[in-house]
């Protein structure tokens, strides 16, 4: 009788493959530990101490967290941070009429989409410095157009200060907010959410009699929800962290703090007051409201996963 | 007395009905044009204007726009007055290395992720993803801390490393990864092929589109970073052109010519890849769902 012998790797097929495995992953796994998953736990950490980088940190317990909720300051800047994000709704709103017009199979669609879109492609400093010429109070494009149609009609029209006006900055920076993103992401995943729409829908609402505007009520509208509230969570989970670079470069978080956003005091406290503590309490306040947003958004998809 | 209407009347009414709405969209979507494009032409027109005449009461309003003559000088004046080919080199650098750098890294994890058998690593891919709502505020003040005492800020390690490891990379790459048939696979094991063997040339091959789409997000994300090269740059010659920009208006706050020649200059680059690429774009934003 004859035996056969079966030739034992060095290693097991599954220790190899794990080791395979680990090698894959460890370069990206020792970033990932290194600049992700630390940071936080030591922001953590740091969000319970008293440091200014220059002194030994002292344990302050909840100290910081307190000395924020009673910061009116803080506060003031929690209501621009909501404030700005009015921009949400209009460009929101836009983006879907911008969608509705570029889904009637017209020729130049790409022509469209492109202009649309240069605004998000171009965004950063150069752009706010653009905008922050076009707010100019005596020779902006703003101003000179307002006053250019007070001439037409005969009316003693000017325009305000945009950007020095306390009254005037956040609309100032909400306008331009809405252009820069009007035609941008938004607008490619509502146009994408309405070739989805399937057509037997629309025409069974004509043979019942419907109009363009109720079936944009009762087909199109229900049927992108999901969309829209998709589009709507991710701009508020970003709008709370939004609204440095504008105000960096437009306003400097001014007049009078009128325009400085929660990342903005985060940024002033860790990188110009070196109060590291109170930095990191400050991004607590917002990884915990981000956490809920999100906890939100996963909870609804969960039911609203049939449309996805 | 109301008559009925023919067919053909009724033909003609649902035909006129349709021009109308197609003429009505091409004005709306023509005036939403305007609206994008008139502040940029606005920025070309005032960086070829003579600095100090960039408005006058005395000239006709046309000339707002259109200048009378064009003083290409600016450009020239903008390129010197701080050093705007170094911040152009860079962020050259800095960009590329960010793109290639977690490109490679996202890649190989993802293919672990979605292929490899290892012990606990669905648990580890849900720690990758729980991150991914971690706001970057939270991790930027350690990230600081940790950097300063290596004794990296102000150099260009300091801007590049932290930008290479994101979990949002290795996301999009394992989720198109296991999109992929598995037979070609199966096919190259049979043969002997090692597991980089089957990455290196079935894998990465395959995922031509996703790597794109990945390759283009981190690159403009890349460029277009100012606020983590503001933390850890100090030096002026190690500034990228966002932060370099930045302190160009610092200098000229108000030489606006000299300014809309330099933000001309910072666009232009970003204009051309996106002009080139811009089929990406649109699939990546559709293959994500997600905001680069």
């Amino acid at each position: 009788m004859e035996t056969q012998t079966v030739k034992k790797p060095f290693l097991k097929n599954s220790t190899k493959e794990t080791l395979t495995a680990f090698g894959f992953l460890l370069p990206n796994f020792i970033g990932f530990l290194l600049f992700t998953s630390l940071p936080v736990l030591a922001s953590l950490v740091l969000s319970f101490v008293r440091w200014d980088l220059f002194t030994p940190p002292q344990f302050a317990g909840l100290d910081n967290f307190i000395q924020l909720f009673r910061d009116p300051l803080f506060w003031k800047y929690c209501w621009n941070t909501v404030y700005l994000m009015a921009t949400i709704p209009l460009s929101m709103a836009g983006s879907l009429m911008l969608a509705l017009a570029l889904n009637q199979k017209l020729k130049g669609i790409v022509f469209f989409r492109t202009v649309y879109f240069l605004p998000t492609i171009c965004s950063g400093v150069a752009i706010y410095m653009l905008w922050r010429l076009l707010y100019n109070a005596d020779f902006g494009l703003f101003n000179l157009t307002i006053a250019k149609i007070g001439e037409i009609f005969h009316l003693p029209l000017k325009g305000p200060n945009w950007l020095t006006d306390e009254e005037w900055a956040k609309p100032a920076l909400i306008i331009m907010s809405v252009w820069q993103t009007v035609g941008g992401y938004n607008m490619v995943l509502y146009l994408a959410a309405l070739q989805g729409v399937p057509r037997d829908l629309y025409e069974a609402a004509e043979i019942d009699g419907a109009n363009s505007w109720q079936k944009f009520w009762k087909v199109t509208w229900p049927q992108i929800s999901p969309t829209t509230f998709f589009i709507a969570t991710m701009s508020i989970i970003g709008g709370f962290q939004a609204g440095f670079d504008p105000a960096f470069i437009m306003t400097g978080g001014g007049p009078n703090g009128s325009t400085t956003t929660l990342i903005y005091y985060l940024f002033n406290n860790a990188f110009q007051w070196n109060q590291m503590g109170y930095a990191a309490a400050i991004a607590w306040f917002l990884f915990l409201i981000i956490f809920l947003l999100t906890l939100v958004k996963w909870r609804s998809f969960g039911r609203a996963v049939y449309y996805y | 007395m109301a008559r009925e209407k023919t067919l053909e009347e009724l033909k003609r009414l649902a035909r006129f009905k349709a021009q109308a709405k197609v003429l009505l969209a091409y004005c709306f979507l023509s005036a939403g044009a305007l609206a994008m494009i008139a502040p940029f032409f606005w920025m070309v027109t005032t960086s070829l204007k003579e600095p100090g005449s960039i408005f006058s009461y005395q000239r006709p309003w046309w000339q707002d726009w259109i200048p009378t003559q064009f003083v290409w000088q600016n450009y020239v004046k903008a390129w010197v007055a701080v050093p705007f080919a170094r911040f152009y080199l860079n962020s050259l650098f800095v960009s590329t290395c960010v793109t290639a750098g977690q490109v490679t890294t996202s890649a190989l994890a993802a293919y672990a992720f979605a292929r490899l058998e290892f012990p606990a690593r669905d648990k580890i891919f849900f720690g990758y993803l729980a991150t991914m709502m971690v706001p970057g505020a939270v991790t930027m003040i350690p990230v600081f801390i940790l950097l300063r005492y290596l004794g990296w800020i102000d150099t260009y390690k300091a801007v590049i490393l932290p930008g290479i490891f994101t979990a949002y990379g290795t996301f999009l790459l394992r989720q198109f990864f296991l999109t992929l048939p598995k037979d070609l696979e199966d096919a190259a094991k049979i043969d002997g092929c090692s597991y980089f063997g089957i990455f290196w040339r079935i894998i990465l091959p395959l995922s031509k589109p996703a790597l794109a789409t990945l390759t283009t997000f981190t690159f403009m994300g890349s460029w277009l970073n100012f606020m983590w090269p503001l933390i850890v740059l100090n030096t002026h010659n190690l500034f990228t052109l966002p932060v370099g920009l930045s302190y160009f208006q610092s200098l000229h706050n108000t030489d606006w010519a000299l300014l809309m020649a330099g933000s001309l200059m910072m666009i232009l680059p970003i204009l051309i890849v996106f002009l080139i690429n811009q089929r990406y774009f649109v699939e990546g934003i559709k293959l994500t769902g997600i905001k680069g």
